[in-house]
């Protein structure tokens, strides 16, 4: 029984198909698949969106929407009718070309992230030798979307917000693939349905999640500021500062595109949240060996629910950092760490099992920690401030 | 160390959050068309004539002196002085406003036409929800939309009202005790006396 | 059929890139090329090299061509076309060396032999390759782009200390 419900919608996949005309055999999986992920992906987009804003809202002392349905929880309705009856204006100077395909791109890339995340047990849309690869270099021509979008508006605003997005995004994700390359170094493997399955063992009750290691757990929080970063997710969301270059790079954009920038930036949350599941928090293995019989997938959409709250939770607590802290934290802090895990992911797999490694392993990343940060921190004594240009 | 005010920030606004839910204080949104802040006494918004008793005609207390006209800053009174006069609460025929209109759009409500009045015909109301559709006469207030009973007043200002009642009350006192002592030390009463024949000063 | 799709997709991106009037469309153009090379990579079995193309080409190389062209723009934009006089001789001179390269292609002995099977080289095996017997190659070019990385830091820090230096004298 716990097998069935489990494995439900694999079983599901394979009767349509069973049942289906022999032409459309081949494409039929996939392209189920394809349509589960879209359908489940803008619904939790839609969910995010509300809880956002009612999360955000409880955090700053207020309700958040509560006139539309009961608790407000129908308001994604309301938003999706406004965005698709506004007024689509697009500036007479502007590349039209290049303003429409912007969104697009944006969203085709983002959605075809999801392809190489194991949802559930047996649950991937394809499994890819190179998985982890191929989610990096897709997630690299979603910053060739945004220069697309602030460049075709030709305004100087959004092409400044283009530019400074792309460089947080460039740098942030050397800290990202670093904090992964410890997972694939301890896994062996570059496929994620490789490292959910060598993370889905317990010891006793107690899961095998690669987050639970020294190393994983340096790893896991290098990975999810990266991942912040990544998405333009305060406090990294100075490209798309609200308060001000309005919305940065996609301040031209009215209407649905802007709907469609919108979602294409919370998939692209997503995709990295679920990925960061996928490496450090075990894909869709349960958290203790007594609750297995809940099925995988609901595992998945939970851990995915908790990341969205912690991101909800930093946005409505940190404020916004400027350009330079943003690029000093990355190259000056989370590299060096990111390298520093990357030696203690070597020293933990050439030591035996047992108290030891964890000592050694443990006291390396914090006291590399403790001493980037003094280093990071020594730097922001107060000082006279130089203008390069106004003397 | 690195990381201990983003925790505290952490902690601070998850206590934020589970708070909402069972305290008040950091909830502090009061839902607007069904909850209504509680109104301090002295709130003023726009001017109402006050009247005594049940007929507001009749109880009116201005007497049209046109001090209030002359002295609102943004000249947003406009009254017309009746050709006859009507008896006022102490019993001494007085003028009364044949039009008395005041432009609520105008109006800024800063209180000088209640403090120049020397009658205590005219005070501040509390009432702010006056939107209307009709953009031209709407917010052009005649004398009827004006006056509101003296009940009205206590219940909106209660300590003012109730000290004005009392300085009222009081004139009304002397101005007896005045006239019963003037009707005591006159012996005869006065019929001989020349009436005058229909020459009213107004 | 896929192949034959990607390679008009390539050929035709390249086309693009070199005859649209605007920079940055030629870019746009340069990246969809770049994109039919991978997606040709990775049709033939090549995963490593078809990702990497990706990750490379669109995410970094694209990006870099992208920031010099906007870095460096002058306030002139090209009017038309790029178009040559003689561009008959041109494309007689061309086809002549298209000629030349495609004969010798097809008279090489390696076409001549019979088709071997695919060799299935897996990411393992390039990981292996490059830490074992291409290790010192590979660590010679990490210096290498060490030192590139180093020189462009220093130009930038030299240039911002200069202007310091100079605001201090006066």
């Amino acid at each position: 029984m716990g097998e069935t419900a489990d494995q439900i919608f694999v079983i599901l996949q394979h009767w349509i198909v069973a049942h289906a005309p022999g032409i459309l055999q081949p494409i039929l999986a996939p392209l189920l698949g394809v349509i589960a992920i879209i359908g489940v992906f803008a619904l939790l987009f839609a969910v995010t969106t509300v809880l956002e804003r009612k999360g955000l809202g409880r955090i700053q002392n207020r309700y958040g929407p509560n006139r539309v349905g009961p608790f407000g929880l129908l308001q994604p309705i309301a938003d999706g009718i406004k965005s698709v009856t506004k007024e689509d204006i697009v500036p007479q100077a502007a590349d039209k070309v290049v303003h429409l395909l912007a969104p697009v791109s944006l969203v085709l890339a983002a959605f075809s992230l999801f392809a190489v995340l194991p949802v559930g047990r047996n649950m991937v849309l394809a499994n890819l030798d190179a998985g982890v690869v191929f989610f990096f270099a897709v997630s690299s021509v979603t910053e060739i979307t945004i220069f697309m979008a602030g460049w075709s508006s030709r305004n100087k605003y959004s092409l400044l917000g283009a530019m400074r997005a792309i460089a947080q995004m460039v740098s942030y994700e050397v800290p990202l693939i670093l904090a992964s390359v410890t997972v694939i170094m301890a896994t062996g493997s570059l496929s994620t349905v490789a490292i959910v399955e060598k993370q889905a063992g317990y010891t006793g009750i107690f899961p095998h999640w690669f987050v639970f290691t020294p190393w994983g757990f340096a790893g896991f929080i290098l990975y999810m500021i990266a991942a912040t970063a990544e998405s333009n997710r305060s406090p990294f969301d100075l490209p798309e500062g609200e308060s001000e270059i309005i919305a940065g790079y996609f301040v031209e954009y009215s209407g649905f595109k802007f709907a469609l920038f919108f979602l294409g930036e919370y998939l692209g949350m997503f995709a990295i949240s679920g990925l960061g599941i996928t490496l450090f928090l075990g894909g869709w293995s349960a958290p203790f060996s007594f609750l297995t019989w809940v099925p995988s997938y609901l595992w998945f959409v939970g851990k995915l629910l908790f990341l969205i709250v912690m991101f909800i939770w930093v946005r409505g607590t940190l404020p916004r950092l400027r350009m330079d802290q943003l690029m000093n934290f990355a190259w000056k802090f989370m590299l060096p760490m990111a390298l520093i895990n990357l030696i203690t992911v070597g020293i933990w797999h050439f030591m035996q099992q047992g108290i030891l490694r964890w000592l050694i392993c443990s006291v390396i990343v914090i006291a590399s920690y403790v001493l980037l940060g003094r280093g990071l921190t020594q730097g922001w004594k107060l000082e006279k401030r130089i203008y390069r240009f106004a003397e | 160390m690195l990381g201990e005010g983003i925790a505290k920030g952490l902690v601070e606004t998850a206590r934020n959050f589970f708070g909402s839910y069972v305290s008040k204080d950091r909830l502090t949104t009061v839902q607007y068309p069904e909850e209504r802040l509680p109104q301090i006494e002295a709130t003023r918004d726009f001017p109402f004539l006050v009247y005594d008793g049940d007929d507001w005609q009749a109880g009116m207390r201005c007497v049209a002196c046109q001090i209030c006209e002359k002295e609102c800053p943004p000249k947003c009174i406009y009254i017309e002085k009746s050709k006859d006069k009507k008896p006022d609460a102490l019993g001494k025929p007085q003028f009364y406003p044949a039009v008395f209109n005041i432009d609520i759009s105008v109006c800024m409500s800063c209180q000088i036409c209640v403090e120049v009045c020397p009658f205590e015909a005219i005070k501040m109301d509390t009432e702010f929800e006056l939107s209307t559709d009709n953009r031209f006469s709407g917010l052009l207030w005649n004398k009827e939309k004006l006056s509101k009973s003296n009940e009205h007043y206590n219940k909106i200002h209660p300590t003012e009202a109730a000290e004005v009642d009392a300085r009222l009350a009081e004139d009304k006192a002397k101005a007896e005790a005045k006239a019963k002592a003037a009707s005591e030390s006159k012996p005869t009463p006065p019929t001989s006396a020349p009436a005058p024949t229909g020459a009213v000063h107004g | 059929m896929l192949f034959t799709t990607f390679a008009i997709l390539t050929v035709a991106g390249a086309v693009a890139a070199m005859s649209f009037r605007n920079l940055v469309h030629s870019v746009l153009a340069l990246i969809a090329a770049f994109a039919g090379l991978a997606a040709i990579y990775l049709q033939l079995g090549a995963q490593f090299i078809g990702l990497a193309q990706v990750l490379v080409y669109i995410g970094a190389v694209a990006i870099l061509i992208v920031f010099a062209i906007l870095l460096t723009r002058d306030k002139k934009v090209a009017q038309q076309t790029v178009s040559f006089s003689s561009w008959k001789l041109n494309g007689v001179v061309a086809l002549a060396v298209f000629a030349v390269i495609a004969w010798a292609i097809f008279q090489s002995p390696t076409l001549q032999h019979e088709i071997l099977p695919e060799p299935q080289v897996s990411m393992q095996q390039v990981g292996n390759a490059l830490m074992l017997r291409y290790a010192l190659p590979l660590e010679i070019i990490g210096l290498l782009l060490t030192a590139a990385l180093i020189g462009a830091v220093t130009i930038a820090i030299s240039e911002k200390y200069e202007k310091h230096e100079r605001r201090e004298r006066e």
